[in-house]
C-alpha cells in the first residue's frame, strides 16, 4: 500500500502528464520529499523557500484541507489519498 | 476563440452584478471544449479587489467534474472599478493553462463589459468571443 497523490494539470509535467502518482511518508512533508526524489523539481511548486506549504496551493489528505491538519507536518498513513489543487485567486489589485 | 450560450453570459454578468462590490469568481465546466454548466463560487476574500475559491467548495467542484468527465472549461471573475483585462496578479495566479480566463468589468452600471483571455505561462493572450 502506499499514497495516491492526484497531481493538478499545471504539474503534470513533472509526473510525465500522469494524473495520479503514488509515494511513501509519515507526514505531508515527508511524502514531498518521496515525491521530488521521483519527480524532481514537484517539491519547489508547493513549498516556499522557507519551507512552508506555499499560500495558493491547496493540499487535501483525504479531501480534508491540511491547513487544518498542521500543514506540512500533517500525518499521512497507508492508503490515504492526497489532492493537490492551485487555489484559484487573482483580482484587481 | 470562446463560444458561451448567452444564457451562460446572462448567468456569469447577473453574477458580478449581484456580488458587486465585490468581486465575484465562478467556473464553467466543459467536456470537449463545449461549454456544459456553471458554478458560482464564494468568494472566500469578499474583497472589491480580490478573490479566492473557497478550499473545500473547490475540491467538491472539482471532483464533481472530473466525475462528470469535465474539466475547468472557464474561470471568470469580476473587476469592480477597472476594465476587464487580466491584472498582474491575475497572471501571476493563473494556475489552469487549459482554461479560458473570463473577466467582467462591473464598473459601468449599464454596459456590459466581457472578456476572454488564455493566461500561459505569464503571456496573456485575448480571444474573441462568439454567443450562440
Amino acid at each position: 500500500m502506499a499514497i495516491e497523490v492526484r497531481i493538478p494539470t499545471i504539474l503534470r509535467t513533472y509526473t510525465d502528464g500522469q494524473k495520479a502518482v503514488e509515494g511513501s511518508g509519515d507526514t505531508l512533508a515527508g511524502l514531498l520529499d518521496d515525491l521530488d526524489a521521483r519527480h524532481p523539481g514537484i517539491r519547489g511548486r508547493l513549498v516556499t523557500d522557507e519551507g512552508s506549504l506555499h499560500r495558493f496551493v491547496n493540499v487535501y489528505v483525504n479531501d480534508e484541507d491540511v491547513r487544518f491538519l498542521g500543514a506540512l507536518d500533517a500525518p499521512l498513513k497507508d492508503g490515504d489519498s492526497v489532492t493537490v489543487l492551485p487555489a484559484v485567486a487573482g483580482g484587481a489589485r | 476563440m470562446l463560444t458561451l450560450p448567452q444564457a451562460m453570459v446572462d448567468a456569469i454578468v447577473a453574477h458580478a452584478r449581484r456580488d458587486h462590490p465585490d468581486e465575484a469568481c465562478g467556473v464553467i465546466a466543459g467536456r470537449d471544449g463545449v461549454a456544459t454548466r456553471v458554478f458560482e463560487m464564494d468568494n472566500a476574500e469578499r474583497s472589491p479587489t480580490f478573490y479566492r475559491f473557497d478550499a473545500q467548495e473547490q475540491l467538491r467542484v472539482w471532483r464533481a467534474m472530473d466525475d462528470a468527465d469535465e474539466v475547468p472549461f472557464v474561470i471568470y471573475h469580476s473587476h469592480t472599478a477597472t476594465e476587464a483585462y487580466p491584472s498582474r496578479t491575475d497572471v501571476t495566479l493563473a494556475s489552469e493553462p487549459d482554461a479560458h480566463y473570463v473577466l467582467v468589468s462591473t464598473r459601468s452600471d449599464t454596459d456590459v463589459e466581457l472578456r476572454s483571455y488564455r493566461i500561459t505561462d505569464g503571456q496573456v493572450d485575448e480571444e474573441p468571443i462568439t454567443v450562440v
